[in-house]
């Protein structure tokens, strides 16, 4: 991990100059973005700034003593065009600061406008005023709800009860994203400070950021950084003077994906397991242990401060009229340029796979990007040009979610991507409702029979009538969206669905009872390679002759399609 | 040290009680730190937060068979978790996940007979650029494939 091996280079460089006297500041900064070419590092020259990528231990020496001594920048291990080509059509206000502020010092994040937005708000805004700005930005929850910001927050000031609470949803658990997790580690005191100032807003002395247990270096650091605030007045009694007192604190998650629900969060928090209760009313006038409660995601908060600090009118001329600011994905799976990416909202998908991203690796053709983690949708080729905003995504079959972005290519079979999905649904559910336990259930099983070959038309009409089912009989957005990659996927490939059930055919490659894997003798060269990779000794040859797999053997695991150079093996 | 009739050590608990300013709000927490502490969370210990805290036993039962993260039985002393999150997924963790089962002859959520490794699966570790990823303690191993599986056991089987 790229935090872990910058502590060793830090180590690697500090005193280790040949003797020579060098003044050599070493910062520790958040994540930009770039995690396919991981670990960066900026080294500042009189300066002048070079980037190096995919930098190792063993090359600090050599930076050291060429770049930093002898002014010659290691050229070679420079990042290339891709790294511009992977930040210039992106807009960075929440990742503005990754990159140049310590996350571990806040006197870093002062020293760029930090907390300036607070002492805005606590200075000399009354609370309807800060309420008035986060609502004429069009700010819209991120967490994946899309609910108006604004709205939320004066629903929990009018509502009656003390004390008031303010939670930070960080349990941040599609599968696929992780952007809450690089601003906890990267700009943890922009999640404060925005918190801050609606706790202000909403007249809540109390908050909690509900954490998942696995972000272990993001709890560190976002403790770290409430150390820091309390002892900065930041937190705590009377801060910045204004009369306002507000305690934050940190509680764990502990691996249960449907305490990402708002209720079930509180839940949680409430020492209890994690079953989502019916609204209304609303957590905003009934949340945690009663009291009016306003549950905002990671990113949410993170805007916060930038929009009282430059205005409502700034914020919401970026994007689209109804999907206001920015919004950070996580682009993963099948593209060459993979992580964390900050787009206007109304960009395409196309700019974002293509230009962005770099395409899909190894030449292969792009299938679908899947958007929304387990509640979204598979959206396919011919969609690409539409604009990635709230709206569209939905009309799409989707969802925006929490931004997880997953590049699918032709050798994704999309029946097996939607059996995962409910699969995963079945897992977390928390087993409340009936037709979201059992409805996820049967949906596995039917989705099993199809990928392992007993599928018929019968499982399809199944499929769909217990979608139906699940989404209109359960209480929470688990259950009610369960179906989603199911209904999408059988919107935009029925075409696979069919070639399971009548052809017994995987169009993908990945189920494996129904491709089996072979090669083509005229492009094999006989390196081996394959059949040292195979871990069941399915194939043979000569060496430099044409090899061949037994399929009574082969247990369809793939390696041998990783590992070839020669494209020799292909599916069918 | 304080023991229980039975003689189980339960001094380390009390230790992480005598942090806490009440109770309330913080169960799951103080389960953390008490399945650190034991590498799961034994009977006796469960009893003793029991008393200490005032929560009931069933509710600790339920928490603790809930949350994926608390295990009741005792775990190996290398826990793997095979990170199945989607951009995982999609780049074969399946199969590195049915190599380390064959490889250990165990499946995912048991523990090898002899208490060096237990199997986890985890739905989304965060760090989908690495996929797939595989956890093996406090490691995180990159874009690991089958191939890669039995080097990666064998380090840990070298270190005991």
């Amino acid at each position: 991990m790229a935090e872990f091996r910058s502590q060793f280079l830090q180590q690697g460089v500090d005193g280790r100059v040949q003797g020579r006297p060098c003044s050599c500041d070493i910062k520790q900064v958040g994540c930009r973005g770039f995690c396919a070419r991981d670990l960066l590092v900026d080294v500042e020259v009189d300066g002048r700034t070079h980037t190096y990528q995919k930098v190792k231990k063993t090359y600090v020496k050599r930076i050291v003593q060429d770049h930093i001594l002898l002014g010659e920048p290691v050229a070679s291990w420079l990042v290339g065009d891709d790294y511009a080509q992977f930040h210039d059509q992106q807009e960075k206000i929440l990742l503005a600061e990754c990159g140049t502020v310590d996350p571990e010092d806040i006197d870093s994040y002062i020293e760029y406008h930090g907390y300036e937005g607070a002492r805005k708000a606590l200075g000399g805004m009354k609370p309807e005023e800060v309420i008035d700005e986060v609502t004429r930005s069009v700010l819209r929850g991120r967490g994946g709800g899309g609910f108006p910001a604004g709205r939320k927050w004066t629903s929990t000031r009018r509502a009656a009860g003390e004390p008031k609470y303010v939670i930070c949803n960080a349990d941040e658990g599609d599968p696929g994203a992780f952007m809450d997790r690089a601003l906890l580690e990267g700009t943890p005191h922009a999640v404060i400070e925005g918190m801050l100032i609606g706790a202000y807003a909403v007249g809540s002395c109390e908050g909690f950021i509900y954490v998942r247990a696995e972000y272990t270096l993001a709890v560190e650091r976002f403790q770290t950084a409430l150390d820091q605030a309390y002892e900065h007045g930041f937190l705590g009694k009377d801060i910045l003077g204004s009369g306002f007192d507000f305690d934050l604190s940190i509680r764990l998650g502990a691996g249960a994906f449907v305490c990402g629900e708002a209720s079930a969060l509180c839940m949680s928090i409430m020492d209890r397991i994690g079953t989502p209760w019916p609204k209304p009313p609303r957590l905003a006038e009934k949340g945690l242990w009663g009291k009016p409660t306003n549950v905002n995601n990671v990113e949410t908060w993170a805007n916060v401060p930038k929009i009282i600090r430059h205005g409502a009118e700034w914020f919401a001329s970026i994007g689209t009229p109804k999907s206001t600011g920015t919004k950070i994905f996580s682009l993963v799976g099948k593209i060459n340029n993979t992580g964390l990416v900050e787009v206007p909202m109304g960009i395409s998908l196309r700019t974002i796979i293509e230009d962005i991203g770099g395409g899909i690796p190894k030449g292969k053709k792009f299938k679908a990007v899947q958007t929304g983690g387990p509640s979204g949708g598979c959206i396919p080729a011919e969609h690409l040009d539409s604009p990635v905003d709230f709206e569209t995504l939905e009309e799409l079959g989707s969802i925006m979610g929490s931004g997880g972005m997953v590049v699918m290519d032709e050798d994704t079979c999309m029946v097996d991507v939607a059996k995962y999905f409910v699969t995963f649904c079945r897992d977390e559910s928390c087993g409340q409702c009936t037709p979201c336990r059992d409805g996820t259930a049967q949906m596995v099983q039917l989705l099993e029979d199809i990928c392992e070959g007993r599928g018929t038309p019968e499982h399809i009409t199944k499929l769909e009538q217990l979608s139906e089912l699940a989404t209109l009989g359960s209480l929470c957005g688990l259950g009610k969206a369960a179906a989603n990659p199911v209904l999408s996927t059988l919107r935009f490939f029925r075409d696979e669905y069919d070639a399971h059930v009548n052809d017994k055919r995987c169009p993908g490659g990945v189920c494996k009872a129904l491709h089996t894997l072979h090669i083509n003798a005229d492009l094999c060269t006989g390196c081996r390679v394959c059949a040292v990779a195979c871990p069941v000794e399915a194939i043979t040859g000569e060496k430099k002759q044409p090899h061949v797999i037994d399929n009574e053997i082969c247990t369809r695991c793939g390696s041998c399609y990783d590992v070839c150079r020669f494209d020799a093996i292909y599916k069918e | 040290m304080s023991e229980t009739t039975t003689g189980f050590d339960t001094g380390g608990i009390d230790t992480i009680l005598a942090r806490y300013d009440g109770f309330e709000g913080h169960l799951i927490g103080i389960l953390h730190e008490v399945q650190k502490l034991y590498n799961y969370l034994p009977r006796e210990a469960l009893e003793r937060v029991s008393e200490q805290t005032g929560f009931t036993l069933e509710r600790l039962y339920s928490i603790a068979t809930f949350y994926n993260f608390f295990s009741l039985e005792p775990r190996g002393k290398h826990v793997i978790r095979v990170c199945t999150g989607t951009a995982c997924h999609v780049k074969g963790a399946p199969r590195v996940l049915q190599e380390i089962e064959e490889r250990l002859e165990i499946s995912s959520d048991e523990t090898t007979p002899d208490g060096q490794f237990s199997i986890e699966h985890v739905h989304c570790v965060g760090t989908c650029s690495l996929a797939p990823v595989v956890v093996v303690d406090q490691d995180t191993h990159s874009h690991v494939k089958p191939s890669k599986v039995r080097a990666l056991l064998k380090n840990y089987e070298d270190k005991g």
